[in-house]
């Protein structure tokens, strides 16, 4: 079954819209979010949001909505690029398929993840 | 020697079989296996293998960001551990990697756009920075938004 997935035309189509569409959210939104984050807060060249300020923000609909699209599709744009890393770095052919689970079970554990963090904060 | 002509016909005609007849002159494919390295030898090959990878990194921070809305969910005494946490040499470290490579990817993807997406006008195609620009432009907006969000004291 996983076999024709990774074979028919269609379904690759489909496979790539999910692959580009997370390829413009994350060009548009990670490079800020990691900057903010990971970066100018820790190493205090910003002044950190306090927590209730964060919780204020994840009580609104519209960033639930903002913070689980920018989870799920920049994963689904992962799986596709390190699918095809993990065919043409290692030539392993017939663990293509193994590939191909892993990289869209962990996009779709991930949009899980997120949706129910979202949904339950 | 018919023998061979009829089992090459079979093969011909339902395509790839399991069992390829014998023939006493069997073709050997000829694969040549690339080493794991081959992109390291050209710019060109090292860039797309960069891009590639950029796609770990979009990964991580997709990750990281997991854990800080589990952490939020937690409570301020969690939130605040994963805040020093961050605050490590290597959660430094990796973000500042990440960041290299997410930056990366924002530049070849929007450079990329006009490329797969020629747009035309009366008959002429656009320049290719002309169809690039708004995406910097959109990219700049956007960060700018979510900085003020943040940044804001309420």
């Amino acid at each position: 079954m996983i076999k024709e997935m990774m074979e028919k035309p269609s379904d690759e189509a489909f496979f790539w819209l999910l692959f580009s569409a997370g390829g413009v959210v994350a060009a548009l939104l990670i490079p800020i979010q990691l900057f903010l984050f990971g970066l100018a807060f820790p190493l205090g060249w910003l002044p950190q949001p306090g927590y209730e300020h964060l919780i204020a923000l994840l009580h609104s609909p519209l960033v639930k909505v903002y913070l689980f699209v920018m989870c799920s599709l920049p994963l689904f744009h992962w799986a596709h690029r390190f699918r095809f890393t993990l065919y043409d770095g290692l030539q392993v052919k017939h663990l293509n398929e193994l590939f191909f689970v892993l990289c869209y079970g962990g996009a779709l554990l991930g949009t899980a993840l997120a949706g129910y963090l979202l949904w339950t904060i | 020697m018919t023998e061979q002509v009829i089992g090459g016909r079979i093969i011909a005609e339902t395509g790839m079989t399991d069992q390829a007849a014998r023939t006493d002159f069997h073709p050997r494919w000829y694969r040549k296996r690339l080493s794991t390295w081959w992109w390291l030898g050209e710019w060109h090959y090292l860039t797309f293998i960069l891009r590639e990878l950029s796609s770990i990194a979009v990964a991580w921070f997709v990750v990281v960001t997991l854990f800080q809305l589990r952490a939020l969910s937690h409570g301020p005494e969690t939130y605040a551990r994963f805040s020093t946490r961050m605050q490590s040499p290597l959660m430094i470290a990796m973000n500042g990697v990440a960041f290299c490579f997410v930056v990366f990817h924002t530049i070849t993807w929007f450079d990329a756009a006009p490329r797969a997406m020629p747009v035309r006008m009366h008959g002429k195609r656009v320049p290719e920075y002309m169809v690039a620009a708004p995406n910097y432009v959109l990219w700049i907006a956007v960060s700018a938004f979510v900085s003020w969000l943040l940044l804001r004291t309420p």
